[in-house]
């Protein structure tokens, strides 16, 4: 399993073909509390840096970018009902969705835990 | 405003960093949006207990002289002739063409006339009074005063222990009252819908009596976020948004605060044309707007009828943590202002349903006495 992190604050963990994808920590506390999730369809294309889902604040609506070329496989159904989740555990139940990647390669263009960890204290 | 120039800071400034407050540029001061509580749980509970708001980037006025009643009714819709020693009403700012130049709040402080107005308009609205308020007034701004903001249903008994005096105010009364020893200027109001005071206090002594105010367990330090969703949820405008140079009084719903002589009179500035707006109607107004589904719609996003035409735009919307869901209000022509009436608003290219709701979204819980 493989846990990858990109310079927008998503992370992404590729198990048996599937790429989970969700905001990370960092992202989860500087946005606040969160009060809406907008997600993709099923089925739809991603393209890398593309618009993926749109995430509210109380304050302000940001955009949550494809952290990689792929489809839209599974939606966290969950965070229609209860967008507090993405605070509460941002990179458990707090995922936005599964996608399948078009090309595995792009994986090793993300950070890992490590490399994020040092860029999240270099901001 | 100008990246280069250096943010100005309250009192308060300190404090606010030693709280772990989110600092932010806000109207040219460096202002805290939000504690570690976060926006909705501050919001929350200024809702449940009580919340401390620093508006110390408000912009505090005193006129003196003895025409200064006559004058200043040239420049606001509102009856300030009426207004007894020790009240204190809500009004704007009009200009010649009607339309708004600031909102504001005017105390007859018994010798004088005490304003409080918004920090971004200050500078404009006091270059506005020196032009405007003829002879026999002088303009008085008041720099050396912090202006804090207690609110909430707890507020009374919190402000009660230090000044048993303040408990007898009734909503929107005035009076000079030494808070912890502070000599204070105590209005019984604020802008989140709830009871609360606007404390204006000295400088010197305004971090001392907001960390005795702190350290009351009801109370908690609120930002300006939750300010925002406190006043929305209230239906209250907020300058620059709801209401600004592109808006009449009459199109932004505050018919009341042209009070019943200045109706028969005029006499204020755009007097003509808020007057004749009054008796014809105008051609569209601001109304309370509710999504349908949980998306919040933000301010500018487009409300179009149900076949699809254009019938105005959000001024202000969000998350009413206290309704748990989306709110909003808006501009709306006049053929679709009325409550229950179906809309859709355009959000990421979608439409969709939202209805014209009655304001406000949370009532207000105002002490009348």
């Amino acid at each position: 399993m493989t846990k990858k992190f990109s310079q927008e604050h998503e992370w992404i963990e590729l198990e048996d073909g599937v790429a989970t994808v969700g905001i990370t920590d960092y992202a989860q506390q500087s946005l606040g509390d969160i009060v809406y999730v907008e997600l993709p369809e099923v089925g739809k294309k991603l393209t890398k840096d593309g618009d993926a889902a749109v995430v509210e604040s109380v304050k302000a609506a940001s955009d949550v970018y494809a952290p990689l070329d792929g489809e839209i496989v599974e939606i966290n159904e969950e965070l229609d009902a209860n967008p507090g989740l993405v605070n509460e555990a941002p990179e458990a139940e707090g995922w936005f969705f599964k996608m399948t990647l078009s090309d595995e390669s792009q994986l090793d263009e993300l950070m890992d835990e490590a490399a994020y960890k040092e860029f999240v204290e270099g901001l | 405003m100008d990246q280069q120039t250096e943010l100005l800071k309250t009192a308060l400034y300190d404090l606010h960093v030693e709280l772990g407050a989110k600092m932010v540029p806000f109207a040219g001061y460096d202002m805290p949006v939000q504690y570690p509580l976060g926006v909705k749980g501050e919001h929350l509970h200024t809702r449940a207990k009580a919340g401390l708001f620093d508006v110390s980037h408000m912009g505090q006025v005193r006129l003196t002289g003895e025409n200064r009643v006559a004058e200043l009714e040239k420049l606001v819709p509102g009856d300030i002739a009426i207004l007894k020693p020790g009240r204190t009403r809500y009004s704007a700012f009009t200009q010649d063409d009607g339309t708004i130049l600031d909102d504001l709040m005017i105390t007859n402080a018994g010798d004088s006339l005490f304003l409080v107005i918004n920090a971004a308009c200050k500078d404009d609205d006091i270059v506005h009074m020196r032009a405007n308020l003829g002879d026999g007034v002088s303009l008085e701004e008041i720099d050396d005063r912090a202006l804090l903001a207690l609110q909430g249903p707890d507020a009374a008994k919190v402000l009660a222990r230090f000044a048993p005096a303040v408990a007898d105010l009734k909503f929107m009364s005035f009076a000079e009252i030494e808070i912890a020893g502070s000599p204070c200027f105590v209005t019984r109001s604020g802008y989140t819908g709830e009871d609360g005071y606007e404390i204006s206090v000295p400088n010197a002594d305004a971090e001392a009596l907001a960390r005795k105010l702190l350290a009351e367990e009801e109370v908690e330090a609120i930002g300006l976020g939750a300010r925002d969703s406190l006043r929305l949820e209230a239906g209250l405008c907020l300058y620059g948004n709801d209401i600004d140079t592109t808006t009449t009084p009459v199109e932004g719903d505050l018919n009341w605060i042209i009070n019943k002589r200045r109706r028969e009179e005029g006499g204020f500035k755009g007097s003509d044309v808020i007057l004749d707006q009054l008796a014809n109607g105008a051609d569209r107004k601001r109304v309370g707007i509710k999504p349908e589904g949980k998306a919040p719609a933000r301010e500018h996003t487009q409300i179009l009828n149900t076949d699809g035409e254009e019938i105005g735009e959000i001024t202000s919307g969000g998350f009413g943590p206290t309704v748990d869901g989306p709110i909003a209000m808006g501009y709306v022509a006049i053929e679709f202002s009325k409550p229950g009436t179906k809309v859709d608003l355009m959000v990421r290219g979608k439409a969709r349903p939202a209805e014209v709701v009655e304001l406000p979204f949370a009532p207000h819980r105002y002490f009348r006495g």
